[in-house]
């Protein structure tokens, strides 16, 4: 009971006049810096948190953490009406979100992103509250050998994602992995594949730069291909029924949000994993349990809701090694962890005996910063959707001028803004020649942190590459990788034979 | 009816007399910002570096040391060649300033493809030290730096030395120990040193050299222990931590400057404005609190020629360590 009390004294410095209003201002805040392709939850504690010097560390904290979580929301905006990732964190909501919107079934896509991250966020919330002390113990365990472990998970997880022809998902997560090289070895400080000397490659390829290119650029041209220029996106219109509708629909997604909230929750206290790589592996796995995977990446609702509901539980999930173990799980705690230190509040295992305040009062605020958001989310719904009744032909220069502002906005640097070009035409032509194009999103965000668990690993047992499965805890992890590449394997072949044994055979060539 | 007017006049002719003079002490200050002033970072979100330009320019902004915004703006590719090169091509720009990590003297070295030479930047203030100390886990049986010497000399590779990258700080600080006292550890390289932090309370690695801001927080959980400190005083935080002087090896010191530095061809106008505005945000009470609380050294202020003399003699000083280590030639 001694949590619950301090759990109610933390609600009480969160409902206080001032530390409301900043709780609110920062959703809303975060909301728009989400839902702007470009601005993310990271640009955005950046900016404000000078701002914050201002008002008392507690409060400071409650505005921004509701910018951070807001900017979880937000995302999902951009990714579903316009088809471009609003943040590193939304990417995965493009792959079902956007199809649903082009469907006119934007309104469907975005009750289920509120209602995913309203779910993920509670849960993560709930297990915050409750278990923290040994959730940050677990966390210690993680070594690099684990952190390898975890990510050849989330490799695993996405295995299925790229369609029968396994060939040219290779070759996509192969070029994923070629542009994660790019830029400085993080090992020996030496440049890599830094192509015709160019200096704008030393600071690597953002993997934002590669998902604003595919899905911004690239959706573009695809779109006026396929529309021979007569674009009509089919208009939802929008009216209570719809959302109920919507809400009946997201039952069938029930188990898939509550099992993402789990598994983005446990990716976020994992330092160095954050809330992006828990999206995508929520968005792997929920299609892999799915008993209709085709319909995935055509449209699928629980496509939506799994990966907002883990990024939104990875969030809170990030905050529990910052305020215990003082190491960031993400970008953004990574300022946020700063800002903390310039208060004067030392992170660390005693920040909950010697700061009570601070820590419940943040707690607290979450419960409510997630009830906000949810509830302005879905009162905004007409909103958002009212954009896709602009004619193709505005939406597409606007999509465009966010696409080169989203580009340019975090590095500053126009180099950017050129790849974006040039990815967005390279996989526009891949995706015309039938290259799933996601396993290369999904490779650009993991593959630095495997080479780097990979190389530390390696590194620290001097070579021993049974490392690995010496350690109980990674040795887990990988039989689970293992298993999760084997079935769907397993479950294709089969289909494959079955196929090819109706059809005798031509199709499976083809395909 | 006179009496207030005269007293009012009274009150007001002084002031009047003041605010003058007060104009005419700015105008003396020929140079303002006339726009806002570009803060460079030459590391990435979230690292000291940011930090600490992020609380400077909160300082700036709260006690309105400057008519315009100081805009942090991070620039952290290729351990800051990506700064270093931009601030070299932004030569004779009034509008830009630059924190610095000690990457200011390695990166150039370790690029000399680069072209920047950092003797030509104009030095504006070093704003504080950050120091380093020593740390093994609290469950270790290493109780000083002899007992350290002594079991890292049997183990050699077998022992992990974690830090940040290969050619930054903690690599250049354990290549001295190598030096110094002739062992050969494995070093592995984390991304920050937050993690580096957390892998030795998790025991994935046998030892540190953390600034102290980086463990106080495992340290007040009795969860590491901090051996020596790398510094010529003992430390306000770890008043019974040995220095490595009181350990036998007073040539065992290294600090990490922080200091603000603008492009080559500044004028002196603005160099000498910048030089008085950080002055200011050094002695605030916000600043040296912060350095209080962060183990950071910042008793003393270097600035104009002080600087350039003190960034001539630390750019040989690593230039040394990186030939010791074999990273340049």
């Amino acid at each position: 009971m001694e949590i619950f009390d301090a759990l109610m004294q933390g609600f009480a410095t969160a409902v206080t006049p001032q530390n409301l209003l900043l709780m609110m201002l920062g959703c809303v805040i975060g909301l728009f810096v989400g839902a702007m392709p470009g601005l993310g939850s990271v640009n955005g504690v950046a900016i404000l948190l000078p701002v914050t010097f201002l008002v008392p560390p507690t409060g400071a904290i409650i505005f921004l953490a509701a910018v951070y979580y807001g900017a979880m929301y937000g995302g999902a905006i951009s990714s579903i009406m316009l088809g471009i990732p609003g943040a590193s964190t939304a990417v995965a909501t493009v792959f079902d979100g956007r199809p649903l919107a082009m469907q006119g079934k934007a309104d469907w896509a975005l009750v289920a992103a509120a209602v995913g991250s309203f779910v993920g966020g509670t849960i993560s919330v709930i297990l915050f509250t409750l278990f923290a002390p040994p959730l940050a113990d677990f966390a210690l365990k993680f070594g690099p050998q684990e952190e390898f472990a975890l990510m050849m998970l989330a490799f695993a997880t996405f295995i299925g994602l790229g369609g029968d022809d396994i060939p040219k998902t290779i070759f996509s997560i192969a070029l994923g992995l070629v542009f994660a090289a790019v830029g400085l070895d993080e090992i020996s400080g030496q440049p890599r594949l830094i192509f015709f000397d160019i200096p704008g490659f030393y600071h690597g390829i953002n993997f934002l730069v590669l998902a604003i290119g595919i899905y911004g650029i690239g959706e573009i041209l695809w779109t006026l291909e396929t529309s021979q220029g007569d674009v009509r996106v089919s208009q939802a219109s929008f009216t209570a029924s719809r959302i109920l509708d919507a809400f009946k629909r997201l039952k069938s997604s029930t188990v898939s949000i509550i099992s993402s909230s789990f598994l983005g929750y446990f990716v976020g206290i994992l330092p160095a994993a954050g809330a992006t790589p828990a999206s995508l592996m929520a968005y792997g796995v929920a299609k892999t349990m799915s008993k209709d995977p085709d319909s995935f990446g055509k449209g699928n609702i629980t496509g939506v809701a799994a990966p907002e509901t883990a990024n939104n539980a990875a969030s809170t999930g990030s905050m529990l090694p910052m305020i215990t173990l003082g190491i960031p799980g993400s970008p953004t705690t990574a300022i946020l962890l700063g800002g903390m230190i310039i208060w004067g509040l030392r992170p660390g295992p005693l920040l909950f005996v010697n700061h009570p305040e601070f820590v419940w009062g943040l707690i607290g605020s979450l419960y409510m910063a997630n009830l906000f958001t949810v509830i302005i989310n879905i009162a905004f719904i007409p909103l958002f959707v009212s954009v896709l009744k602009l004619s193709f032909t505005i939406l597409a220069p606007i999509i465009f001028v966010l696409c080169i502002v989203g580009g340019y906005a975090p590095t500053q640097d126009l180099h950017d803004v050129w790849l974006i070009v040039i990815f967005g035409v390279v996989f526009y032509l891949l995706r015309k020649l039938n290259y799933p194009v996601a396993p290369a999103v999904l490779a650009i965000v993991l593959g630095p942190l495997t080479e780097r668990a990979l190389r530390q690993s390696l590194v620290a047992e001097q070579g021993n590459v049974a490392t690995f499965v010496e350690r109980p805890l990674s040795a887990i992890i990988l039989v689970l990788a293992v298993l999760l590449i084997v079935l769907p394997v397993i479950k294709m072949t089969k289909h494959k034979k079955k196929s090819a044994a109706a059809d005798d055979g031509p199709e499976a060539d083809e395909s | 009816m006179t009496k207030p007017s005269i007293l009012r006049r009274l009150v007001l002719l002084p002031m009047v007399a003041l605010c003058s003079l007060a104009v005419t002490a700015g105008s003396a200050f020929a140079w303002e910002p006339k726009k806002p002033v570009e803060f460079i970072i030459m590391a990435g979100t979230g690292g000291g570096a940011d930090q600490m330009a992020r609380l400077m320019q909160s300082i700036i902004q709260k006690n309105d040391f400057s008519n315009q915004p100081f805009i942090p703006i991070n620039k952290p590719g290729g351990s800051g060649a990506e700064a270093l090169r931009y601030l070299q091509d932004k030569s004779g720009d009034d509008h830009i300033v630059m924190i610095t990590l000690n990457s200011f003297y390695t990166t150039p070295l370790q690029n000399p493809g680069l072209g920047v030479d950092i003797s030509t930047f104009t030095p504006i203030g070093r704003m504080a030290l950050d120091t380093f100390l020593l740390w093994v886990s609290s469950d270790s049986d290493i109780m000083s730096l002899d007992d350290y010497v002594m079991t890292v000399k049997e183990k050699n590779k077998d022992w992990k030395m974690g830090g940040t990258g290969q050619g930054q700080e903690d690599s250049l600080l354990t290549g001295m120990l190598q030096n110094k006292f002739g062992f050969e550890v494995t070093y592995v390289p984390f991304p920050g040193g937050g993690t580096v932090a957390k892998n030795l309370i998790g025991k994935h690695i046998d030892s540190t050299v953390n600034n102290p801001s980086e463990q106080l927080g495992f340290f007040e959980a009795g969860k590491s222990r901090p051996l020596v400190a790398f510094t010529p005083d003992r430390l306000k935080q770890f008043p019974d931590v040995p220095t490595s002087g009181e350990a036998g090896h007073p040539d065992l010191v290294y600090f990490m400057q922080r200091s603000i530095n603008a492009p080559p061809g500044m004028s002196a106008d603005a160099q000498a404005y910048y030089i008085d505005l950080f002055k200011q945000v050094f002695d605030s009470k916000d600043w040296q609190d912060f350095c209080a609380s962060d183990g950071i050294f910042c008793d003393e202020w270097l600035a104009g020629e002080d600087l350039a003399a003190y960034h001539t003699a630390e750019k040989a000083k690593h230039e040394e360590l990186l030939k010791g280590m074999g990273l340049i030639q």
